[in-house]
């Protein structure tokens, strides 16, 4: 009864059985031989100073986070877009586009809002 | 977990060697390790005319994910430090050539002050390549004799008495 | 201009600053007291008539009893050159630094105090250029003495021939 689901899940096995059998044989086969200049971070040679770990602007993470939520909107649209036409057969059009509308508007109220406060921006002006 | 060196010597495992070495042989990534004048040559062995890879040597700009290391130029004191810590980052199996007469012996500045006389006072060396600069036709058959080494490498029979094994 | 008219020009200036001119071909130069350097290079630099505005090289060399510094001068307005050399002890080689008057003199100031261990007063950011930060002594002197190691390499190398006797 799930015979469509047949395909994927011969690619899922296949692709477990490949990267555990790369695995497998790294741990079979590859030498090892850890030790402690060999894990010092890489820095084209010169001795790493500082530690590696550092703050990064937070404008990444805005920009992900917009990303994130326009994303989710996105994907609640297609199914719409795929039953559409077959509503329109029946007859709600109107129903199902206002349905639709309001539930972009709503979206597009929050992208006014970041717009206004210059998350959108990559590099923001100093406030003078 | 590892069968390194584990097995006894009458199971046949020389095929398994064979393919392992032969992998091993036919896809040496090269580390980008140009210090002076033999890296025009580098670049020459690297490009069209005399291609190192079609037998698989690829260059790469990371220590890391290299596993040749061609020193190919003259190796002043001052490099001589970051060579080495290079050299230990690098992951196992790892080889190194010495490319012209600058890092095999020092070479034409082997009497200057600031000159290391030779890579193979800091790292270990598998293959020598004469030249100043050496052609790149003499730079592929550098190669292709630390292929043949590479061959003759044993991973995973038991250790012979005169030490050929899994290298440390 | 040519050279000696220049240096007669800076020696009604400077009279008494001046120790020597000399005329050897292909450059003549003048010797001048390391004291009054910077105020010369000023002038030259200022002059309308000699507007030397690029130092194309500033050099050391060590001699058996004395380091010389020695500038090259050149002007592209007027397309001449000129040559100044200042005589310095070698114990404690010292002068002012020229990079407030051109700013080339910046790592040719280094190099020389590098290699030659001449210090230069006033310089923003004196350290070696070219030996290692740990280096130990200036190797261009004549009386420099090459380390057996550093850090742990061997500075030796013995003869091929030696070796596979």
């Amino acid at each position: 009864m799930f015979f469509q689901f047949g395909v994927p899940l011969a690619l899922t096995i296949i692709a477990i059985v490949f990267v555990s059998a790369m695995f497998g044989l790294q741990k079979l086969l590859a030498p090892s031989n850890p030790y402690a200049r060999k894990l010092t971070p890489y820095e084209c040679g010169e001795p790493p100073t500082g530690r590696a770990w550092i703050n990064f602007n937070v404008r990444f993470y805005v920009i992900a986070l917009i990303f994130v939520v326009f994303e989710v909107e996105v994907a609640f649209v297609y199914p719409i877009a795929a039953v559409f036409l077959d509503w329109v057969k029946h007859g709600r059009r109107l129903y199902a586009l206002s349905e639709i509308l309001i539930f972009l508007l709503i979206l597009f109220v929050g992208l006014v809002y970041v717009w206004a406060k210059h998350d959108l921006e990559w590099i923001k002006k100093v406030p003078e | 977990m590892s069968l390194l060196n584990t097995l006894p010597d009458y199971v046949i495992t020389t095929k398994t060697d064979e393919i392992i070495n032969w992998m091993r042989k036919s896809s040496i990534w090269y580390m980008l390790f140009g210090l002076a004048c033999c890296a025009i040559e580098l670049m020459h062995t690297g490009g069209p005319r005399a291609d190192i890879d079609r037998f698989g040597a690829s260059p790469r700009a990371s220590a890391r994910q290299s596993d040749l290391m061609i020193v190919a130029g003259t190796l002043t004191l001052k490099m001589a430090l970051r060579t080495r810590l290079l050299y230990d980052q690098m992951p196992d199996p790892k080889y190194v050539i010495a490319m012209g007469s600058c890092a095999s012996c020092g070479g034409l500045f082997q009497l200057a002050y600031s000159v290391c006389d030779g890579v193979d006072k800091i790292l270990p060396v598998d293959v020598y390549v004469p030249g100043c600069p050496p052609r790149p036709e003499a730079l592929t058959e550098g190669l292709l004799k630390l292929q043949d080494k590479i061959m003759t490498e044993r991973w995973l029979t038991k250790a012979p008495t005169n030490g050929n094994t899994a290298h440390a | 201009m040519e050279p000696l008219a220049i240096y007669n020009r800076v020696n009604e200036k400077f009279g008494d600053r001046i120790l020597e001119v000399v005329e050897k071909l292909p450059d003549p130069f003048v010797v001048i007291d390391p004291g009054a350097l910077v105020e010369i290079c000023q002038y030259l630099k200022s002059d309308p008539e000699s507007a030397f505005d690029c130092l194309s090289n500033e050099s050391g060399v060590d001699y058996k009893d004395r380091i010389e510094v020695v500038y090259h001068l050149f002007s592209y307005k007027h397309r001449h050159q000129a040559v100044l050399k200042v005589k310095l002890p070698r114990e404690g080689a010292s002068v002012a630094t020229l990079e407030n008057v051109w700013k080339s003199a910046n790592w040719m100031e280094r190099e020389i105090y590098d290699l030659l261990g001449v210090t230069f007063e006033g310089h923003s950011d004196l350290r070696r250029i070219l030996m290692p930060e740990d280096w130990v002594g200036h190797p261009l002197r004549k009386d420099f003495v090459e380390p057996l190691e550093y850090h742990g390499i061997s500075t030796v190398r013995e003869s091929p021939i030696i070796r596979l006797k």
